[in-house]
């Protein structure tokens, strides 16, 4: 049975404009989300901002209610039993709310052990270790509005694993770090994969979800577009090609007009230095290079290439709808 | 036990969160001293030295009111501010231990009110602050300030479903100053009014304290100001999953 599992979650959210004449309108944020994470997996839920990663992660948490659909955490319902749920889980989110900057991290963390039910002779060993796992020793007296935003980020592990959970739900637990955070807060997460947690990690960084996700799912649009590992990802594009072109200043409406080109599976742009360069995923067997060139009327164009597909051209193409 | 820690420690957390901040510290104390210092000179008029005592508890306990009928909106705006408040609903306890522990520290700010407020009647106007029944006073004190926080607490829950509801909390202070019976008796006040004062913990607490101070029978006012303060933490518990449940619905606990 599914340590985690999510059978056609769906979430809307009521919203209105206007002051006077009030309008309502329903968003779909979440449209059918189904997977399921297996005990000691390292799951992956990919995709671009406002995809609906949040909000699936919220709905199992028991932050938010479901508008249809079930979710369970280790055998518990997240709408009907929270309470049991929330003893069984470690969550963190990603940015640099959510600690209280007047205290002291190790403040922070004995507060929340009381609030998770640590009993009182292990919290402190327990703090220590944390603070070592995530390398916040030594500045655990300090008030943490000090804190750089790395150091809040390794508080939240720190503090989503004060009562040793089972299952942990990681949101974008690397967003806004540098490299070397981010490469050392990757590390932490497969310290915990391989100490058998079961983890829920959501991202929007490609490489991110490559080399840490045992199975990742795509979510775009509130859906799930693709679910599989890395390689049977990476196996939906290695039939393609993808063609990168190099252009300084991307006219208006290109990429629409390169999108429309028949054989084009999808385009995408990516800013390097001065230049933008044009990545056009096309089948094997469709040589479009002169097509797309046709296109670049007036453009400066710079380098252009062909190359095979990564696991990110798969990712664009699986979220560009294509 | 294991509820009464969490209610001690959540408390310890949140008063050192409080009085952390050096400007709403300086607020607590020198915002009561204004409407004392303005009683003072009101009430100098009176000849009786008790009727001085009578106008420094009234303003001292205005003070402690205000510390929590304003502060705790605000202090579940803070949490929300900071990102906080999902990450205390996602914790497994009853969220009413959580929250109670977050009012009951803003209720112990009055405390500072109470002292600072006395300090100014005793050292600056002179005032003969001698209590008849020192450890009742002290007691009526404990169950005032107990009792704010429960009322605190359950406007709080109210906040937690509703982000404006803060205003709320500014808006209740002036008028309990007045049907509250801070430094105007209630006698004084149009008859539809008294039943107002009556389920207000903050009246029991206010008369306690002067029955204590000046000489009376304060302990019927102490209780009743206890039990007035269990009603509110009832009501507040009953309210608190179901006004949960809302905000969970309406995806309103990330709002800030």
């Amino acid at each position: 049975m599914p340590v985690v599992e999510a059978q056609d979650l769906h979430r809307t959210y009521r919203t209105s404009t206007g002051t006077l004449r009030r309008k309502w309108m329903d968003v779909e944020a979440v449209r059918g989300v189904t997977f399921g994470i297996e005990r000691g997996e390292l799951f992956g839920l990919l995709g671009p901002n406002g995809a609906g990663k949040t909000t699936t992660i919220k709905m199992l948490i028991t932050l938010l209610l479901p508008t249809s659909g079930t979710a369970r955490v280790l055998g518990y319902d997240v709408v009907k039993d929270p309470r049991e749920v929330r003893k069984r889980i470690g969550y963190v989110f990603g940015g640099e709310r959510g600690v209280y900057e007047r205290l002291s991290g190790y403040d922070n963390l004995r507060y929340f052990a009381e609030l998770y039910g640590v009993p009182p002779k292990e919290i402190r060993p327990r703090i220590e270790s944390l603070l070592e796992l995530v390398g916040l020793k030594g500045r655990e007296q300090e008030r943490t509005e000090g804190y750089s935003r790395g150091m809040k980020q390794r508080l939240h592990i720190a503090r989503g694993l004060l009562h040793d959970p089972p299952v942990v739900f990681l949101d974008e637990p690397t967003i806004g770090l540098d490299p070397v955070g981010a490469r050392e807060l990757r590390a932490t997460i497969a310290s915990l994969a391989d100490a058998g947690k079961t983890i829920l990690l959501t991202t929007h960084y490609m490489f991110e979800a490559d080399a840490l996700c045992d199975r990742i799912a795509v979510i775009t649009r509130g859906e799930i577009v693709a679910e599989g590992t890395p390689a049977d990802l990476k196996r939906t594009v290695a039939a393609g090609t993808v063609v990168e072109v190099e252009v300084f200043g991307v006219p208006d409406g290109l990429v629409e007009r390169v999108r429309d080109l028949e054989g084009v599976t999808s385009v995408s742009v990516e800013e390097r230095e001065q230049a933008q360069v044009l990545l056009v995923q096309t089948p094997t067997d469709v040589e479009l290079t002169h097509t797309i060139l046709g296109t670049l009327d007036g453009a400066n164009v710079g380098r252009i290439s062909r190359r095979e597909p990564t696991l990110e051209d798969a990712y664009v193409a699986l979220v560009s709808g294509e | 036990m294991k509820a009464l820690r969490l209610l001690a420690v959540g408390w310890y957390y949140q008063f050192k969160m409080i009085s952390r901040s050096p400007f709403e510290g300086i607020g607590q104390v020198l915002y009561p001293l204004f409407f004392a210092t303005v009683a003072f000179f009101i009430f100098r008029a009176s000849e009786s030295p008790r009727t001085l005592l009578y106008a420094a508890l009234g303003s001292a306990v205005m003070g402690m009111w205000s510390a929590t009928s304003t502060t705790a909106g605000n202090a579940m705006q803070r949490e929300r501010w900071h990102g906080t408040l999902e990450s205390l609903v996602a914790t497994p306890p009853h969220f009413g231990l959580v929250l109670l522990p977050i009012t009951l520290a803003m209720a112990t700010i009055g405390i500072y009110c109470l002292v600072a407020t006395l300090a100014l009647g005793r050292f600056v106007f002179g005032i003969d602050l001698t209590v008849e029944h020192p450890l009742v006073f002290a007691l009526a004190i404990v169950a005032a300030v107990t009792s704010f926080g429960a009322l605190g607490f359950l406007f709080a829950v109210s906040f937690v479903r509703f982000r404006a509801a803060w205003a709320l909390g500014n808006l209740f202070e002036y008028p309990v100053w007045l049907i509250g019976g801070f430094l105007v008796p209630l006698v004084l006040l149009p008859e539809w009014v008294r039943p107002i004062s009556w389920v207000l913990a903050p009246t029991w607490g206010m008369s306690a304290i002067r029955e204590a101070a000046l000489g009376g029978s304060p302990l019927p006012d102490l209780l009743l100001c206890l039990a007035l303060g269990g009603v509110y933490v009832g009501l507040g518990l009953a309210m608190l999953e179901r006004v949960l449940g809302a905000a969970r619905k309406r995806g309103a606990l990330s709002l800030s």
